[in-house]
């Protein structure tokens, strides 16, 4: 964290003058540096799209590939939700890549094979990937082995089975409804426009929904006396969250709209960002991560939370078996190979921690995109398919890395 | 030559703020069994790690003479070389490992090259075995073995280093009798080899039965050596516990109701060994409004009671009964006990009681999530303000709430812990070793606080090793040994000598 809070953290240690003197500036700066220490992830995403940005002559940023990159990256945003929750319980889910490619391959057979409606399959599917789920989550949870032999177990199990479903051919020709999951956009509701009207009323209400909800939490927090960050910062961030949004807004409704990926991701970001921020189960998830045994005490079930939340993950990697068929408009053997890798790297890119207790679904939603604006960074820069794993390995390790010196230089544990 | 094999001059030894050891002296004879005993926290291990090099050389004042040599050990390798041997109460063996590869870890048989040479080893292993009497194959793995076999298994070890002067920490603390008795025979068996042993222990029997010189050391001092024909039981205890209950306890006039909590016949066996008793038949009450003590020694089973008691958290083969105000509670889950009226807080903080990764107020919340939701969502604004109206009452000393709490002191951590119970609002508090590892200025605040929540009607449990915290606020204390409780006193019979005699009462063989 910052170096400004050190000296307070002494002094609580040392049980002795508890405030440090404050006047408006050191107040400013400590919740300027506060938090560039919690948005330091948010910096370094920047910091990518910013360079690739220059490196690719601005193609990154065009209209196109803004769109594309959200498209490319929707399912490992979708499992990096569910992976980020079972890493700060202090797992790990090796089997979502698997378990993605197994349910692709059913939903192949519900949709194409046997020809049922597209929402059935969908329902179909997402049920399966529940039931997976709880296979997992019953030897994890119930019976105690470790969740790393049991997901490892699983990414064998899931992907021979997915084989056998698909019967050593690729299924194909989804229909139209089915694809749009991973391809389709919404717009020209208001006709054929350069600038489709709709993603662009979609982003002011969200920037507006934004803007009221955060006066309205800040009021809260001073009717309730607790400390707020000073006004002019509250806005100025405010206005740059404003901006890139507008420009974000811009730059899908000057394409093809809003991809239906998208909304699918703000649904679950949304969500699953009350889950883990408000809810009870998600205090329990950050309990569980912190001291099992001290949550264990305090009354949390400890099991029956490990077990949902490895149900919860099991739909969320059918869910991102769905979005990657769907865009492929193919169930093949090789779907959602790596894709594990990818989630975790996001998760611990965006400040999850090791050994449990610590990480948020933006941070591994960011982790994600940094994962996303590399690869396609890469991509569009030619370089060969070997060259860019070897980048993101090593992004990984530095991000790691950089946390864990953060936390030995704050002096946390 | 003098007949002494270990002198200890004047050692001192300071660690920040606390003077462990103030100038103790301490001689040996050669050839004999020397026990050294005093309460919890008397400075008897330290003493002994002073000793065998563990705190070396330069960090305490003072001299160790050993066979009339000036030693200054640097690490516990300098003191192995001369023959000092420790064997600390957690026992230093690697459960994988077979018995020989322990016996010579560090030590290891080598042949040609440099390589292992497993005949060796293993033959070399079995004579030891033989020594210490232990009838099993050297191939055998330590975790394949009790833990009193593993006992032997270090001394075996000790041995293999041509131990002179071996030094047993609390040898029988995880003993069942029988063990016990082997081990006594043989310390006596390798005194007539002339291996020369100090024993750290409570147990007077135990001393009478092997010792020919007790040093009883209490607040880092000596307070006399006697010989073994002297040695008698009120001798010792008046030695371990004779110090002043200064004024250090909030003045405390009770107010005592109703019976609000009753324990029947409870009983649990040890988690991995079934076989062994932990706690063994016991019956309390509680009173609304009273401060009950269970004391009792290390390893007495006075957390397992309260832990087993609280959702079934330790032990097998749990059973008895538990009342609150007359009516039967189950209590086999955490939610369960919290759900009829009980709270424990833990003796370990760091490690059962809170999430240092967490703040303040996440923390006091987790017990009481349900109060502070509606819909399963947590209101944090009212979280925020129920967790700084504890800081303020409670004085935990952090500037917000939001400060976490890895970063406070051990004082205030474990405000942390009992305002996380107290807003639970259980009507009996099971507070095991509320002011351990707390400064002098926090316990007192604490000893207030439950004062408090006496006054409001709630019946506290209170289990201590610390027997002047005991007497000085408690209004009743039961006695715990070998999971047994041996009596109960109130505080007007209550003083260090009587209750020292039920904690230290075994079990009719």
């Amino acid at each position: 964290m910052s170096s400004t809070q050190t000296p307070a953290a002494e002094e609580i240690a040392a049980g002795g003058r508890i405030n440090p003197p404050e006047n408006k500036f050191t107040s400013w700066l400590s919740h300027l540096l506060a938090d560039l220490g919690k948005n330091g992830i948010f910096l370094a995403l920047l910091a990518v799209i910013l360079f690739f940005a220059v490196v690719t002559d601005g193609i990154l940023l065009r209209p196109q590939n803004i769109s594309n990159l959200i498209v490319q990256n929707g399912y490992i945003l979708v499992l990096a939700i569910g992976m980020v929750m079972i890493i700060i319980a202090g797992h790990i889910d090796l089997s979502v890549g698997s378990v993605a490619a197994f349910v692709g391959a059913c939903s192949g057979v519900f949709a194409v094979t046997w020809g049922l409606p597209w929402w059935l399959s969908i329902i179909m599917s997402l049920a399966i990937g529940a039931l997976v789920g709880m296979w997992q989550g019953f030897w994890i949870a119930y019976v105690g082995i470790p969740a790393f032999i049991v997901t490892l177990a699983g990414m064998l199990i899931f992907r021979g089975l997915a084989l056998v479903v698909l019967g050593n051919a690729n299924i194909g020709s989804f229909p139209t409804e089915y694809r749009a999951l991973g391809n389709g956009f919404l717009n020209n509701v208001f006709g054929d426009l350069d600038l489709d009207p709709l993603t662009l009323i979609v982003a002011a209400a969200a920037v507006v929904a934004l803007i009221v909800g955060q006066f309205r939490t800040r009021a809260g927090r001073q009717k309730y006396g607790q400390d707020v960050e000073p006004i002019v910062w509250f806005v100025a961030k405010l206005v740059l969250i404003t901006l890139a949004i507008g420009f974000f807004a811009y730059a899908l409704a000057s394409y093809k709209g809003i991809p239906v990926t998208l909304i699918v991701l703000a649904v679950l970001v949304l969500i699953y960002g009350i889950i883990m921020n408000r809810s009870v189960f998600g205090r329990h998830v950050y309990a569980i991560g912190g001291n099992r045994h001290a949550a264990e005490l305090s009354g949390i079930k400890t099991r029956k939370t490990d077990f949902l939340l490895f149900v919860n993950m099991g739909v969320l990697a059918a869910l991102a078996g769905l979005i990657f068929t769907a865009r492929l408009n193919l169930a093949g053997p090789k779907a959602g190979d790596g894709f594990e890798l990818e989630a975790i790297s996001a998760a611990f890119i965006g400040g999850a921690a090791v050994q449990g207790g610590v990480g948020t679904i933006g941070g591994a939603i960011i982790g994600g995109l940094i994962i996303g604006v590399l690869n396609n960074g890469m991509s569009i820069l030619g370089l060969g398919i070997e060259w860019q794993q070897a980048v993101k390995g090593l992004v990984l390790l530095l991000a790691v890395a950089f946390d864990v010196f953060n936390k030995r230089r704050s002096g946390g544990k | 030559m003098t007949t002494n094999i270990l002198e200890m001059r004047s050692i001192t030894k300071t660690f920040p703020g606390v003077k462990a050891l103030s100038d103790v002296t301490l001689d040996v004879g050669r050839g004999t069994v020397h026990a050294i005993c005093g309460e919890n926290g008397a400075g008897k291990s330290t003493l002994m790690k002073v000793l065998s090099g563990v705190y070396p050389h330069g960090t305490y004042t003072g001299d160790i003479v050993f066979e009339d040599e000036v030693v200054e050990f640097k690490d516990i390798r300098d003191s192995e070389a001369k023959g000092i041997v420790i064997i600390h109460q957690e026992l230093a063996l690697s459960p994988y490992l077979s018995i020989a590869e322990n016996i010579f870890l560090n030590n290891e048989q080598t042949g040609a090259l440099g390589l292992i040479d497993w005949n060796k080893t293993n033959h070399e292993a079995a004579k030891l075995l033989a020594r210490v009497g232990l009838k099993e194959n050297p191939t055998t793995k330590i975790l394949d073995i009790g833990v009193g076999k593993q006992q032997l298994v270090e001394i075996a070890k000790a041995l293999s280093k041509r131990v002179k002067l071996l030094i047993l920490d609390e040898p029988t603390a995880a003993l069942n009798d029988e063990d016990s008795d082997h081990l006594l025979d043989l310390i006596l068996h390798l005194k007539e080899q002339g291996i020369t042993s100090i024993i750290i222990s409570h147990k007077l029997n135990e001393i009478k039965k092997v010792a020919d010189t007790v040093t009883v050391i209490r607040d880092g001092q000596t307070i006399e050596t006697i010989q073994k024909t002297d040695v008698t039981e009120e001798r010792i205890i008046k030695d371990m516990v004779g110090r002043d209950l200064e004024h250090r306890y909030p003045d405390h006039t009770p107010n005592i109701g109703e019976e609000i909590f009753r324990v029947e016949d409870w009983t649990a066996h040890h988690p991995q060994d079934p076989t062994r008793v932990m706690v063994d038949n016991v019956n309390i009450d509680v009173r609304a409004g009273e401060i009950v003590g269970i004391a009792g020694l290390m390893g007495a089973g006075r957390t397992e009671f309260a832990m087993s008691l609280f959702g079934h958290s330790y032990g097998s083969k749990i059973s008895g009964k538990a009342f609150m105000r007359g009516k039967e509670i189950r209590t086999r889950t955490v939610s369960e006990a919290i759900g009829a009226g009980l709270a424990y807080a833990t003796e370990d903080r760091k490690h059962y009681g809170l999430n240092l990764l967490e703040d303040i107020k996440r923390n006091i919340a987790l017990a009481s999530l349900d109060k502070l939701s509606s819909n399963g969502l947590v209101n944090d604004n009212e979280e925020y303000k129920v967790a700084n109206d504890y800081r303020k009452s409670m004085n935990i000393k952090a500037p917000t709430v939001l400060a976490k709490t890895s970063k406070l002191s051990g004082g205030n951590q474990q405000k942390v812990v009992l305002s996380k119970w107290i807003y639970a609002d259980p009507d009996v508090l099971i507070l095991d070793e509320p002011t351990r590892g707390i400064d002098v200025g926090a316990k007192y605040e604490i000893y207030a606080i439950i004062n408090d929540l006496a006054a409001q009607g709630k019946g506290i449990i209170v289990i201590s090793s610390e027997l002047p915290e005991l007497l000085g606020i408690c209004d009743r204390i039961y006695a715990l040994s070998e999971g047994r409780i041996t009596g109960q006193l109130p505080i007007e019979e209550a003083n260090p000598e009587s209750l020292l005699k039920l904690m230290t009462m075994e079990k009719p063989r």
